[in-house]
This record gives structure tokens, sequence and C-alpha cells, in this order.
């Protein structure tokens, strides 16, 4: 089969997902456009250079709707003869895009994709799109649905993390995010936001509270504990699933979740041909790619299994793997993979995560690749493999190796 | 027959009248709906009818649907009872959605008015087809009841009730009239906007109403109508429907198939226009109506409750109604049962040892009547009448008059032997003598009796005034007049009886103590706590089997376990559970009372968590059983007990099993009791598990003969002990 490697990888940085947010000015489509001609300015991609643009995004209704992935490559550079693919498996899109490139290419389906998605969720907000397993009493019955958060506590609730665990987790995500940024670690990869006059709008990651502290952390209330325990009372749908549980306990608050924002991110993937065609240098091999169903009431827990997957099927192990992004969708996310695994947090997410630096939905599985990239380049290793949890209880997982 | 009438008076209102023959309510069967789509139809046609008014010649408007229409429904299409009753119910959409169009043209031009004038109660469709006319004015009598009771039976409004109410007010307001059943009297329903005028003559506002030539096209039939509150995928509706299935399948623990039918009903319909909205609202009425659990429900809480309350194995004797009754003993039991009495009309005499205890049992009904003045529900007036009932006294003589005497004196025969013989020397001869004991033998106990033929077991459940059963016992020598008498006192106290022959625990006591037994030899066996509690409220338990001991005290428990060891000597087979139950009786966790039980309690009395002291004492297996093994454990040994009762004959009626259990101890309703939920899974599969638990957890679960032989000839419950098969 043939190889697919990732020839580059970039993303804007993230914007705080409010009014007040610096992309909040910015469109779905524009910022799109603009990374997609970032992609095409730093690879020379000129003419019907790539075979597609895959698209990931969450939410497609209003400027996100109508194939916002044709529409972004005709507001772009790109040549019109490329056509746009718009996808949503929801937090791991972006990821779904860049695997189903990469698979592509092994396939023979075109010689070069750009994968990767948009995520403005300050002007686009979640779950506006609807969802029939939240709403549709014959399934949401059926399958004990929850929202994510309490879904999360489940996790904590089940696998024993307390409140202290996991406020730990998001104060060093804070301090690893503060320090990377520091370090400049991220400068390859961060592509600045212009308007139409070409000034800079954003330039770095707006979310991150460097200072965050158990302290500042500990005056937080449980964000999912009345809708829980008091209306609607989803905690005693969690209960119906998980009878030998007595109560649900509630450890997740804003911060120690991940961060709503706005951003989008790219990885172009070709072939080897298609290196030499535009005299670009492959950075890393894409190993394998993954992904699965779960449980759809803890939801969150397909890090675990899809990871499980992805080493089987590519006959390696947990300990061929030098370093790890896991979504950081929640703290209890993280720890129930670490714990799983018995892996070492200096191997996990080790520039920070979404508790930091947020985690736009359609775009977040293109970036933490990206990261892995960046990190195992700066650090001189080998393998990296990046997986993220995904609601209605899925997995995805993609093995990258650093050439 | 002729359920409805049709008259046009002079104004120029057609006047179409409910009055079925013969039946001091009016209920709606096939044929009436043919008259009254009759009478529709000419009152439309003719050009001098300015409009309509549908109202009833009896106080009452409707109580609902006669429920031998869906049986004919089902019958209707041969092999294929869905299409049946499918058909059937959209044939009901067609009539009444011809009230709600009332002749106007695809334009909404020409057509007449259609109002409802309720003088009374309307419930079910009694409620359904006002609902489709254009305006529904009722009387302004505050005895009325107004509402959509069908989920309380295992089914919900399906004659346009359940999409009407949701376009008339929104999901989230429509709520507790659907998912909970909730009725109103007038005011309250306009208020709530379920109708739209109290009137004091309400076919004359209705007229009125008709004459003024009023617009009248419902808001859904018009363009750009919205859902009030928002349909699903609007932003203020989303959070509705996202919160209606939590909050219902939390509270039904997704063992009801009515609610769950009836959410999804609402959802698909609010998502398309209101025809088809009626025809998606129509699937899932048939597919309710299927399902074997609303089946049962139906029997267990309508059919045969109603039976039984209307005296359906009731001795061939004269009137029994009682004038004046005897409560001695002014405990809890004893206030309660003065309490329901006098709100009966029934003259009450309530005797104790000492004046201030009967003073206090009579307080009992003083701050009953105060709680209901303060919500509302009863009069200073009423509290003065029902006090003026009840005689507070310590002399006997007091008793003279009376026709009934209902002992509840404390669980001692020797005390209530010397009672009894007490009583007799002052009552007349024709008074009857009914212990209220929950353990003692009658026929025991009418030992002590003169005239053993007059002894009889009135049992009622704690807290009297809440509890809708009462369990009726007959001792060896008990007559039939007895019977009669007890049968004619619980119907006019309002409550359901079942009448069981005299054996250990009765019927309902029998029952339940195995399963809590059940679940404290799971404690024992490190069976985690949790599991056991939470399997059973998901198999439609109101409490968990530890909630119940801690509810009703572990020295009960205990006291019940001593006498029935001493009285069954090595043939005892609870030994394991006692072990549990001393241990926390040393250990004084006596339950709520003592705010330690298998749960904790704070300080006030609130029930924490499971009590980690317990944990420690019954470690936890590492290994623990599946839910499906802890439900069937904890549901087997109510329904074997259930079924050996009836083998014994203690149970003559397997209506009275059925019913009782869902009454007395809360026996998962949606199953229809012990029997139903037995010919649900069938006698070979209840068998197999029988043999499956016995051989896991011991001979208390092997298989009662009857059920063998059941399983073998292929015979269901209610095939074989059913009303039918007892005519027959």
């Amino acid at each position: 089969m043939t190889d697919a490697y990732i020839y580059d990888a970039l993303r804007s940085p993230r914007g705080k997902g409010r009014k007040d947010g610096s992309l909040h000015e910015v469109t779905s489509l524009r910022l799109s456009a603009q990374i997609l001609n970032a992609v095409k300015d730093r690879n020379g991609l000129d003419g019907h250079a790539v075979e597609d643009v895959i698209w990931g995004n969450v939410t497609q209704v209003g400027e996100q709707g109508g194939c916002l992935a044709r529409s972004a490559v005709l507001a772009s550079d790109l040549d019109e003869r490329i056509p746009g693919l718009s996808i949503n498996r929801f937090c791991a899109s972006g990821m779904e895009a860049v695997n189903l490139a990469a698979n592509q290419v092994r396939g023979g389906a075109g010689r070069a994709y750009i994968a990767g998605g948009v995520e403005m969720m300050g002007r686009v907000a979640m779950g506006s799109d609807g969802a029939a397993i939240a709403v549709d009493p014959s399934l949401a019955m059926e399958s004990y649905f929850v929202p994510q958060g309490i879904s999360a506590d489940i996790i904590a609730t089940e696998y024993g993390f307390s409140r202290d665990d996991a406020d730990a987790l998001a104060v060093e995500s804070q301090k690893r995010a503060a320090a990377a940024w520091q370090d400049k670690r991220f400068d390859k990869s961060v592509v600045a936001v212009r308007d139409v006059n070409g000034l800079p709008i954003l330039e770095a990651d707006e979310y991150m509270r460097p200072g965050t502290d158990m302290q500042s952390l500990g005056g937080l209330k449980p964000a999912f504990k009345d809708m829980g325990e008091t209306m609607p009372g989803f905690d005693a749908v969690a209960l119906m699933k998980y009878p030998h549980l007595e109560r649900i306990n509630h450890i997740h608050h804003a911060g120690n979740s991940s961060g709503i924002v706005d951003g989008a991110a790219a990885v172009l993937i070709g072939n080897k041909e298609f290196g030499e065609a535009h005299g670009l240098k492959p950075r890393a091999r894409i190993r394998a790619t993954a992904k699965i169903g779960t449980d759809p009431t803890i939801m969150l827990t397909g890090p675990v299994p899809v990871t499980e997957k992805i080493l089987a099927d590519s006959g390696m192990s947990i300990s061929d793997i030098d370093l790890f992004e896991v979504n950081e969708a929640f703290a209890s996310v993280v720890l129930r993979f670490m714990q799983a695994f018995d892996v070492d947090h200096d191997k996990v997410n080790v520039n920070g995560g979404a508790i930091a630096m947020g985690h736009p939905l359609g775009a977040t599985g293109a970036i933490i690749i990206g990261t892995l990239l960046d990190e195992l380049e700066r650090s001189g290793k080998g393998v990296g493999l990046a997986t993220l949890c995904i609601a209605s209880g899925m997995g995805a997982a993609t093995i990258i190796e650093r050439l | 027959m002729t359920d409805f009438t049709l008259r046009k008076d002079a104004d120029g209102v057609a006047i179409i009248e409910w009055d079925v023959p013969e039946k001091s309510m009016n209920v709606l069967s096939l044929d009436g709906l043919a008259e009254l789509d009759g009478h529709l139809d000419a009152a439309l046609a003719d050009d001098a009818v300015k409009g309509i008014v549908i109202t009833s010649a009896k106080p009452d408007f409707a109580g609902g649907m006669d429920l031998n229409v869906i049986a004919k429904m089902k019958e209707s299409a041969g092999d294929d009872p869905a299409r049946g009753l499918f058909d059937g119910i959209m044939q009901m959409h067609a009539i009444l959605r011809k009230i709600e169009r009332g002749g106007m043209d695809d334009k909404n031009k020409g057509g007449k008015p259609v109002a409802a004038a309720l003088p009374g109660t309307a419930l079910g469709i009694g409620l359904e087809i006002p609902l489709a006319c254009h305006r529904v004015f009722a009387a302004d009598n505050p005895k009325a009841k107004i509402g959509l009771p069908e989920i309380m039976v295992g089914i919900f409004p399906g004659a346009g009730g359940t999409t009407r109410l949701v376009r008339k007010m929104g999901a989230m307001a429509a709520s507790p009239f659907l998912l909970e059943g909730k009725l109103s009297d007038p005011k309250k329903a306009k208020m709530a906007g379920l109708i739209d005028e109290v009137a004091d003559d309400p076919v004359a506002a209705a007229k009125e109403w008709i004459l003024s030539e009023p617009k009248f096209v419902k808001p859904w039939d018009e363009k750009g109508y919205k859902i009030p509150g928002g349909a699903p995928y609007h932003p203020a509706g989303f959070m509705t429907f996202v919160g209606a299935s939590a909050m219902v399948n939390g509270k039904t623990k997704g063992v009801y198939p009515a609610a769950k039918a009836l959410l999804s009903a609402v959802y698909e319909g609010a998502l398309v226009p209101f025809d088809t909205a009626l025809k998606v609202e129509a699937r899932w009425f048939t597919n309710v109506l299927m399902n074997p659990s609303s089946a049962a429900m139906i029997r267990s809480l309508f059919i045969n409750k109603e039976a039984l309350e209307k005296g359906a194995n009731r001795p061939e004797a004269p009137d029994q109604k009682v004038k004046k009754v005897g409560v001695l003993g002014a405990g809890m039991m004893g206030a309660g049962i003065t309490l329901v009495s006098a709100l009966a009309g029934i003259e009450v005499v309530l005797i104790d040892q000492k004046q201030e205890a009967a003073d206090k049992g009579k307080a009992y009904t003083a701050d009953y009547m105060d709680k209901g003045i303060k919500r509302k529900k009863a009069t200073e007036e009423k509290k003065a009448a029902t006090l003026s009932l009840i005689t507070a006294t310590t002399e006997y003589a007091a008793l003279e008059g009376c026709d009934l005497i209902i002992e509840a004196v404390f669980e001692d025969p020797k005390i209530k032997a010397e009672v009894t013989v007490k009583v007799e020397a002052v009552i007349g001869d024709d008074c009857i003598f009914a212990s209220n004991t929950s353990t003692l033998p009658i026929t025991q106990l009418a030992k002590a009796s003169s005239r053993p033929e007059q002894f009889i077991g009135i049992h009622f459940f704690s807290p009297v005034e809440k509890m809708m059963l009462v369990e009726i016992i007959k001792g060896k020598q008990t007559g039939d007049r007895a019977v009669a008498k007890a049968l004619d006192y619980v119907r006019q106290i309002r409550k359901t009886p079942i009448v069981v022959n005299d054996a250990r625990f009765f019927y309902a006591n029998r029952c339940i103590i195995p399963y809590i037994n059940e679940g404290m030899r799971m404690v024992k066996e490190g069976v985690s706590p949790v599991l056991i509690e939470n399997a059973a409220k998901m198999v439609g338990m109101p409490l968990g089997p530890l909630q119940l001991v801690d509810e009703t005290s572990i020295d009960l428990g205990a006291k019940i376990a001593r006498a029935t060891r001493a009285a069954m000597g090595d043939a005892y087979p609870d030994g394991e559970v006692d072990e549990v139950i001393f241990w926390m009786e040393a250990e004084g966790r006596l339950g709520r009372k003592t705010k330690a039980g298998f749960y904790d309690y704070d300080a006030t009395g609130k029930r924490q968590g499971l009590s980690e002291t317990v944990k420690a004492q019954y470690p936890q297996a590492v290994d623990q059983p599946d839910l499906t093994e802890v439900q069937h454990r904890l549901l087997f040994a109510q329904v074997l007990e259930a079924v050996r009762a009836l083998e014994e004959g203690v149970l003559e009626d397997i209506r009275e099993g059925d019913v009782g259990a869902i009454l007395g101890w809360g026996f998962a309703p949606w199953s229809g009791g012990p029997f139903s939920w037995l010919d649900m899974i069938g006698a070979p599969y209840a068998a197999e598990r029988c043999d499956q638990l016995a051989e896991a957890h011991g001979a208390r679960f092997a298989c009662p003969d009857l059920l063998r032989e059941m399983a073998a000839k292929g015979q269901s419950f209610y095939k074989r002990f059913g009303p039918a098969a007892r005519a027959a």
C-alpha cells in the first residue's frame, strides 16, 4: 500500500468563543479560507494540486451549513477544480478529516488532500444543529442519553477520580500551555488571523489563564450538578444505566473542562510522488488510523478502546508510543486514559491541551495532530498517538511517525 | 339504544345531547360515536343551523371511553389487531376533526362554530371531544373533575387529546396533564388553559358565544401557527424536549411503555402538520394498546379494581352500610381509621384506655382537616362537621348502637381477647366485630368471641388515609354477613377491598416479607446494597427492600422474625436473614426512626446514602450478580408467595391478588400484578427460572406445583383462573 505523509500542519490561534472574543468578528468562511490559503502559500499548491479539501465541522447550520468546505474552497485562492467535503464526527471531525484523507491516499484515490476543520463556537452555538439522540424520546430514553458534562462526571465516579485530581490536571494544562507559548513551541504552526486589509486580528491563543492554581479552581461550582440532581435529573438516568453506582460525583466545571473557542486548522497529506512533484519534504508518516463506537451514556471513554484497537490493528503496543495527545474535553477523559494504560502524565499533552487553550470542536482533531508532530520534531522523538473522545459514544485515533 | 340526541332550538343553535341510557355517567361506545357522527353531519349540513353545542343531559359530561371499544377494534381486523386498532383510532380522529373543522373549506371559509358545554366531570375522551370543539364552557361546579387520566392506567390520551393539548398550551405546560394525569376543577382548568370559560349555565353561555358570530378557526389551522414554548428544534423547545425524556425516564425507571410512547407522539407530532400529527399519535397509541404491560395495567388498575370496589366478591346479603363504627385503640392505625370513617360521614366512637390518648387520636382528624383547609381542599365547616361525628372516650358503654367495631389495639392475643369480651358485653346482637391485626390469625382471635361468625379481619395499611387497599380476612367461622359488612364499609370509605382466607400474614404481608428478606439476604451474601436498591426501583418497586426496612423499622422485623421462628420451629427458613436483622437491632440501627439503618440519615432525619457501617459489616463480593438476576430474585420472592397463596386457597381470586399487590405494597404496577407478570413471561419460562433460582439460591424459589403444572399445560393464570373461567 502507498504511504500517506504529512507535509504540513498549521492552525489559527484560538479566540474566546464569546461575543468579546477576538475572532468573533471573523466568519467561519473567512477563517477557513485564510487557513486554506496559508496551506497553499506555504507549500506552493497552484492549480489542481490536491484531490479534495476535507473539512471537519460539527455545527453545520447557518454560516457553517451548506457544505462549508466547498464554500471555503471557492472563497480561498485554491483552484475551483478542488471540490470540498464537509464532515461531522463531532469532536473528532478534524481528525477524521485527516484519517479519511490519509486512507484515500493510501488506497490510491488521489495524490494529496488538505484535511482539517473549523468551528466558530461563539458565532454558531454548539447544539444549534439539533440532535435526535438528545431530543427524540425513542432514542434518548433507549440510549440513556445524558449531556457530556454528566458523562464526564460518570467517568470520574466510575473510575474514582476526585475533584482534586481533575483540578490538578487542569492546573498542569494551564502551566504547560503557558510554558509552550513562552518557549515559542507553536510558532511553526500558528498562523495569525488577519482582516481584509492584512491587519492582524489575533496572533496567539487567548483563552488561557496562566495563573490558575488549585485555590482559584476550588471556588468554582460543579457545572453539571443541578441538571444532574434536580432539573431535569440526568443522574437518575445515569444510575439506571449503571445501577451499581449510588450517586454521581459531580467534579467538572468550567476550569477543568475544555474551553469554548473559535479556531481552524489544516493538515496537508500526500503520497511520495506528490512531495517530489512539489519539492516538499514529508515530515511524518501516518502509520495507523482507527475509530470505534462505545457506550453512549458514559460516552467519553472512547480513547481507551480506540487506542486498544489502533495498537492491535497496527501490531504495536502502548510502550511503542513516545508521546500522546489526548484531547482534554474534560479532565476525567485524560485521567481515565492514563489510568487505563498506566501512562505517565509526562508523556501526555506535554504542551497543554484544550482545558487551557480551548476546543474548537471541528478543528481540534487536526490541531492536536499538528501539535503532536511539532513536539515529536522538537524533542526528537519518534512515534506519537493522538486520540479524542466523541459525543454519542465514539472514539478516534491516529498514530504518526516522525521522519 | 340512543346515546346522543340532536335538537334544533329556535335561535338556530343545534344541541347534541349525550345521555347514555341506564348509566349514571356517560361513556363513549362505538355505537355512540357513530350517532355523534351522524348528528354532526346533519347539523353541519343544515343551513338553518348557526352553530352546535355538544353537552350532556346528566350531571356530568363523560367519564371516558367504554373500554370494550378497544377490544372491539382489536377484533375488527381478524388476526391483525394492530390494523383494527389503528383504523379504529383514525376513524375517531376523523370524527373529532370534523368537529374541529366545523364544515369550513380548506381556506377556513364558511363552517359553523361548535362549542362544548360541560355540566360537570369530563375525563379522558370526555375531554378529548371538547378539546376538538372551538370553545369549551364548563359549569362552575367545584366537584367536577376535568382532565386526561389515561396515563394512570397505562395508556395515554389517544383520541387527539395529546396532539391538541400540546398545540394548545405547549409541551411543557401540557406535561402535568398528559404525563401525570393531573385533574382540575373547572376554575383551575380554565386558569391552566384546559378549557375556555366557566359559566353558571354553560349551555346558555355556549349559545351566546355561537350567536355572537365568533371567529372560530383553531390556531393550528391558521397559517404561521407555532407551538407555544417552541417545537423540539426551536432553541427553547430543545431544552424542554431534552429534559422531558430524562425526567420521564428517571421517574418511570423506563418500565412504563405509555409514558415513552406518549413522549414520542408529542415529539414526532410537533414536527409535522396537525393531521399528520394525529396519524403519528394513532400509531403510538396503537403501539401502547398492543403492549402487554398496558393491557395488564388497564385490566388490574381499571377494570378489576372497579369490579372489586363494586362488590365482585360480595356474598348475597342485604345492604350492610355502616352507620356507627366503634374504633378501639387510638394509636396511629385507630386514628387513621377514625379519620377515613368520619370523612365518609360515618359516626365514630374512638376508645382508648386513657382519655388523653383518645383525644390525641381524634386530634389526628383535626390536624388532617387543618392541612386540607390550608391547601384549600377543605373548609372550617367541613372540619367541624367531620369532628362532630367523632366521640373520643374511655367508656365502652359509648359503643352502644355501633353496627361495626374495628379493633386496633396492641398486637397481643391476650389483650385483644380481653377487649373482644368487653366489647361484646355492650354491643348489639347484629354488630360485626373486626380486628385490624396485621399478624395474628383471625381464627385464633375469634376464639375470644361468643359469635365467631360475626368476627372478621379488616386489615388497613399505613398510613390509612393514603393507602388504597383494605384486606378483609375471613376466619374459619366468619359468616357471609360479616364479609358483606366489611365490603360495604370499605366501599363507604372509598377504598379497594380484597377478601382472603386466614393464614399467616394473610396475603399482602405474606408477599412483602420475602421481598424484604431477599434484600437482606443479598446484603449478607455480599451483593452491593446499591445494586439491590437500584435493581428494585428499576423493576418498578416504589422502594428498595432496604429502604423499606428502614421505613418500617428493623425492630418490627425482629419481632416478626422471633415470633415466626417460635411458631415454625425447625422448619424456619430465614436464619440467614435473621443474622442481619439481629445485628442491625443490636447496633441500634433500627431505621429512619433512630436515624440509622441500612441508610445513614442526617440530624433532621433526611436520608443520606447507604451506610458504610453496614457495608463494612457485610463486605461486598468482587463478582457482583447482573442486574436481571437481582431483579428476578426480588420479583420471584414475591410472586411465588402469591402463587402459593392461591394454591393454598388463601387467595380465591387472582384479580384480588393482582390489584392487592399493586395497591397494598406497590408491586411493580407496570406489570399489572404478580399473576399478570407471570402470564407476561409465561409459565414455562417462570418455571424454568424457578429451577435456576432454586438451584443457585435455595429452596424458597422452588417452583410451586401449580406453576409447574401450568407450564406443562401451557396455561396462563388469567385463562385458567380469570373471571371468565370462574363464571364457566
